[in-house]
């Protein structure tokens, strides 16, 4: 047998978890310094993974399969698709950028040691569960089963990390709020407990209609396998009745379209990253969220295909709604995060969109926007936390000049906005405009809507740019500090990433275009024809 | 040969790179090697230049393919450059005039302490717009579409500190982006209609689409052309991005990225051709135009405000001729070039008057500055009566050609057209005769600024002086060194294609007309402008004057119905978001699993527990199915 890379993969981060929280409650550094190395060796092992990965070899690779829970059939079965490889290796790239931006959140603040009597979840009694440490342990835990739910194959196995990463998430939400609130301590712990919670429940309800459809499934198909399933569906011998298939998948694409999110289901996540710290709402956008669209394209398309298809103009209209109301509400945001968190909504739609679009260029497109919407959001929002973290306040309104006093921080701001508005030279540019030809191909009106989204990408970016860094120095931003070393290195390679990935995606699309033709023959359609050729 | 091509891109953007990230250390040498790297490009271009000429008119494009950008099945984009005759024209503008106004800028930022990064900008500026000339597809010609907006955002707003430079730039690249739509789309149109986005395989199908087709690529074209091309109804922006320092009005905003669009419409004129309702709506909108910014050139006070009218209605004058089709591609362009070299020239004089004058910009406080700045005056009037259309002097012979050609569209249309274009010169020669008057006639009107310090006019550095007096030259030379021997057509045509037209009247009428209404603008300036001393504060105006001076209020309408329009409509969803999007979900949520008591609860600060419970609850229950299952 060969070595187990995939689970190796996901067992890295998790051991790293336990070895972080197991450090002293003084030895803070040693516990970030660990949590670091571990985040690192994990990209090494993705980076290893990504590299025996065969582009043009079997549709899933690097293939384990153990039993788990005979009884059911349950087994542990991995697996990577191009589409599960890249995402992959996206999370295991973002974390450490992750952990490094997140150095200094959880140490204990001077604050919270003064107001240790008062209420709130976590001000309680902070040294009691090691705050630090459980930080950057959780962070990683979040990594491993986002990882592993990358790579499983066994229908069972995937719902029960999309379920279980709800927990770190949960207290990572909860437990470490962004210092820079306006308002008491206490009111600060209770929006902070509201959104943890809401981001629970969204994501519990979600997971437990998930749920009863697995069963589902399995009652049907006997099965919890992936591959097996599509197998049997390929050759015949497993037929759905087609009001079975509906609502098998509708289950499935509800818990999908909470995590995504995709409105009407969206308002957790706003909550979520304005109370977050930067690196968690990074974690909650970025690599969660993702898991999300990823099961959209593996699950919602692979094992309901006539369903998908019949779902479609529904969804494809609620992504379009995504596109422009998020982007309207961004517009119409007065605090950073949230502004990001709309920005991300409106993105989601995107993807959604070129998912459902169900063309190559609408397929490729949204792999690839998942990839370079979490490279674009981490680089945006890091570098919004270290300005929230150097005047205390998410306000727009508390800013202003800060270009004048920390130009690098501005720049890097800016190169991060211009990455979110898709702007041509950057990674997001490619995916956007795939995403768009992709639609317009099946869906001409949805393709047009859609791309007013880019007027109002520029819209809340640019008037996000300006009223922050922009124009006279307001008297708290004086004397602000520009980016540290520390800083740097959480910045300047996203920001390499967005330019190599704007100007060559080609690895990236080499990867991804195999799975995308597979998915494209699960559901049995073909790009429609340039009119000029369909004529011949 | 062909390998130089990306070289031409290669060193400015080296120089962009260097300058962007380099830190203080290049402070002292950063404008020397931004200077020295856009000369590098425009030597290669005249390499580039001359060999082609060498070459017959049939076998003159090169091609080169750097890579395969987005390979997606069925999608293919590839970053590859075409050079033919149309992008050299471009390639000799841009890095020509840009070179000269690098110079130009090393003595006009000589006292901005960021002026590194200004010469970064530049360069990053000079690499797009060669991109956006030399591409051979469109997506790649979007890239440096936007790639100048970026730059040109960036120039705009370069003295960020101050809140209308910041407002300018974004406003820029914001009517900008509502143009890229329409690239976009048109873009969208090529890949389902031909499959491809490449200008040679788009070129020459369009004999196998339908009009429709062609009709809807080609508006959406033309709606690209209006965002950069500052055209009605998307030409707001180009009055107020007048805030930034004068080389880049010059350069971006004058000479070469406004005329993008012209190029982008001469470049899909096979499009264009088989679209007539398309061309009829690109006509229109230039005729539309240049009468436009001629009138609001007429009213403007701001010396630099009254060029940026100008530049409006005389990029109308390229867009009409892009319009007519074959009759007037070449001519478009040939006027773009001489504009190039009248219209930066007539930029960087008005820079230099104010650099001599403590950066005001009010004409009504100049006067009489001939005696004061003797290069500036001289440069500035060949400038002037270049763009007027003297005869002899190179906009005397581009925009005659237009008008002509304008006449020989035929028919009602041609006649229109034709008076249009007519107007449009008499109203030329009354504003730059005006701009003349204030500025360099008259008596002295500059009275000492709120610190009681006086302005001291003077004559401008060598380093500004000399590119003043070279694109002087040009504005001289270029229109008669194009037309002997129909230079400018014959090197063209093979592109562009040509055709004559049914002129209903002889080209030496129609040089008469032209020669009649330059007298009459000339002669009306004069009366109000030359004869009289000018007030210091502008008199009321008339209404006319007064709607010219809001830039007709194509702002004010903006500002209602856009600008308050907009902010209500994110405000009022912000509400509803918050309360009835939110509301709803979380109400069903609540009835459907019972959750509406506990709901309330979760603002209370106790949730942990609940949560918790949540947990166990989902627990509990995965295992009882299990179990169920199992049993």
């Amino acid at each position: 047998m060969s070595f187990p890379l995939l689970t190796a993969t996901a067992a890295l981060p998790a051991i790293g978890a336990v070895a972080t929280a197991a450090v002293p409650a003084a030895r803070r550094t040693t516990a970030k310094w660990l949590a670091l190395v571990f985040s690192l060796a994990t990209l090494v092992l993705a980076g290893i993974a990504l590299a025996r990965f065969e582009p043009g070899g079997d549709r899933y690779q690097l293939t384990e399969s153990h039993a788990w829970i005979k009884d059911f059939g349950v087994r542990y079965e991995l697996g990577v698709d191009g589409i599960g490889v890249a995402l992959m290796a996206l999370t295991a790239l973002l974390i450490p950028f992750v952990i490094l931006a997140g150095w200094h959140d959880a140490d204990p603040s001077p604050s919270s040691q003064q107001s240790s009597s008062r209420g709130g979840p976590n001000e309680t009694k902070p040294y009691r569960w090691r705050p630090t440490q459980g930080f950057f342990a959780l962070i990683l835990m979040v990594e491993a089963m986002v990882i592993l739910s990358f790579e499983a194959t066994d229908v069972f196995l995937f719902y029960i990390l999309f379920e279980a990463m709800l927990i770190p998430m949960y207290f990572l939400i909860g437990g470490f709020g962004d210092r820079a609130h306006t308002g008491s301590d206490e009111n600060a712990a209770a929006q902070r407990s509201y959104a943890a919670v809401k981001f629970l429940l969204y994501n519990l309800v979600g997971g437990l209609i998930m749920l009863a459809a697995v069963i589902g499934l399995y009652v049907v198909a006997g099965t919890f396998s992936l591959s097996e399933i599509a197998e049997a569906r390929a050759s015949g011998s497993l037929s759905m009745a087609t009001s079975t298939e509906r609502w098998l998948f509708l289950g499935f694409f509800f818990a999908f379209a909470v995590k995504a999110p995709l409105w009407p289901l969206h308002t957790w996540l706003p909550n979520a990253m304005g109370e977050a710290t930067s690196p968690v709402a990074v974690l909650i956008t970025a690599v969660v969220d993702k898991v999300g669209t990823f099961a959209m394209l593996r699950f919602c398309l692979q094992l309901f295909p006539e369903a998908s298809k019949w779902a479609t103009p529904v969804i494809v209209v609620l992504a379009l709604i995504s596109i422009v109301y998020g982007a309207l509400l961004a517009v119409g945001q007065r605090d950073i995060k949230r502004l990001i968190a709309y920005a991300s909504i409106s993105h989601f739609g995107f993807i959604v969109l070129g998912i459902f679009a169900m063309t190559s260029q609408g397929q490729s497109g949204a792999t690839l926007y998942m990839v370079n919407h979490g490279i674009s959001t981490a680089a945006l929002m890091l570098v919004a936390g270290f300005l929230i973290t150097r005047r205390g306040s998410r306000l727009i309104a508390d800013y202003g000049g800060v270009q004048k006093v920390a130009p690098i921080l501005a720049g890097t701001f800016l190169i991060g906005g211009l990455a979110t508005l898709s702007l041509p030279g950057l990674a997001p540019f490619v995916s956007e405009f795939l995403v768009l030809v992709g639609a317009f191909s099946a869906y001409p009106a949805a393709g047009i809507i859609a791309t007013t989204g880019i007027v109002l990408a520029a819209l809340y970016v640019l008037v996000l740019y300006q009223r922050t860094m922009t124009g006279p120095v307001k008297a708290e931003v004086q004397g602000m500090a520009d980016l540290k070393v520390r800083e740097l290195v959480v910045v300047l390679p996203l920001i390499a990433l967005l330019l190599f990935l704007g100007v060559y995606p080609k690895p990236l699309t080499e990867i991804v275009n195999p799975a995308v033709q597979h998915t494209m023959s699960d559901v049995q359609k073909k790009d429609p024809q340039p009119e000029v050729e369909a004529a011949k | 040969m062909e390998n130089l091509i990306a070289l031409l891109v290669a060193a400015p953007l080296l120089g962009a790179a260097v300058l962007l990230c380099g830190g203080r250390r290049l402070d002292r040498a950063g404008h020397w090697l931004g200077t020295l790297l856009a000369a590098v490009s425009f030597v290669i271009g005249v390499v580039l230049f001359l060999d082609m000429l060498g070459k017959g008119a049939e076998d003159r494009t090169l091609h080169q393919k750097l890579f395969s950008w987005i390979p997606v099945e069925g999608f293919q984009a590839d970053v590859a450059f075409q050079l033919d005759q149309l992008s050299m024209t471009f390639v000799l503008l841009i890095t020509g005039v840009g070179t000269l106004i690098h110079i130009y800028s090393i003595g006009y930022m000589e006292h901005d302490e960021r002026r590194r990064r200004f010469f970064g900008y530049l360069n990053l500026f000079l690499a797009a717009m060669l991109i956006l000339v030399i591409a051979d597809n469109y997506l790649l010609l979007y890239v440096g579409w936007e790639g100048v907006g970026l730059a040109s955002y960036l120039l705009i707003g370069f003295w960020q500190h101050k809140p209308s430079a910041a407002t300018a730039a974004k406003k820029a690249f914001l009517v900008n982006r509502v143009g890229d739509m329409g690239l976009s789309i048109a873009i969208m149109l090529m890949f389902t209609t031909f499959g491809t986005f490449a200008f040679g395989p788009v070129l020459e199908a369009t004999g196998e689409t339908s009009e429709g087709k062609l009709t809807a690529i080609g508006l959406m074209l033309l709606l690209a052309a209006c965002g950069k091309s500052a055209q009605v109804p998307l030409q707001s922006w180009l009055g107020d991005a007048m805030e930034g320092p004068t080389p880049v009005s010059a350069l971006i905003h004058a000479a070469t990225m406004v005329t993008a669009g012209v190029y982008l419409i001469v470049r899909s004129g096979a499009i264009f051709n088989a679209a007539p309702d398309a061309q009829l709506v690109v006509v229109v909108v230039g005729a539309v135009t240049l009468l436009f910014g001629a009138i609001v050139g007429c009213a403007k006070d701001d010396i630099k405000k009254a060029l940026a009218g100008s530049t409006m209605s005389q990029i109308g004058y390229m867009i009409l001729a892009a319009g007519l089709g074959p009759i007037g591609y070449v001519f478009a362009i040939m006027h773009l070039v001489t504009h190039g070299f009248f219209k930066a020239g007539l930029f960087l004089g008005a820079g230099s008057v104010m650099h001599g004058m403590n950066d005001e910009v009010d004409m009504r406080k100049y006067g009489g500055l001939r005696k004061y700045m003797p290069v500036t005056f001289i440069t500035f009037g060949l400038g002037y009566l270049a763009i007027i259309g003297f005869p002899g002097l190179s906009g005397f012979f581009s925009k005659d050609k237009i008008i002509e050609a304008a006449f020989a569209k035929g028919g009602t249309e041609g006649w229109i057209l034709g008076s249009v274009a007519l107007l449009g010169a008499a109203i030329t020669a009354f504003y730059m005769t005006r701009v003349m008057l204030l500025t360099f006639f008259g008596e002295k009107r500059w009275q000492p600024d709120a610190e009681g310090h006086e302005p001291h006019p003077h004559e401008s550095p060598k380093s500004m002086t000399i590119p003043m007096i070279i694109l002087a030259f040009g504005s001289v030379f270029a229109g008669g060194f194009f037309s002997i021997g129909d230079r400018f057509l014959n090197w063209l045509e093979p592109v562009t294609g040509h055709s004559h037209g049914h002129a209903p009247v002889s080209a030496t009428t129609v040089t008469a007309a032209t020669m009649v209404v330059l007298v009459i603008g000339v002669a009306i300036a004069w009366t109000m402008y030359g004869r009289k001393p000018v007030p210091v504060v502008a008199p009321r105006g008339s209404l006319l004057t007064r709607a010219a001076r809001r830039d007709l209020l194509q702002d004010d309408f903006n500002h209602v119905v856009l600008v308050r329009g907009g902010e209500h409509l994110t405000r009022s969803l912000v509400y509803v978001d918050h309360t009835l999007v939110d509301g709803v979900v979380n109400g069903t949520a609540a009835s459907m699993g019972g959750l509406s008591g506990r709901l309330r609860k979760l603002q209370n600060g106790y949730a942990r527990t609940y949560a918790v419970s949540m947990f166990g609850g989902t627990a509990v229950l995965i295992a009882a199915t299990l179990l169920m299952r199992a049993v």
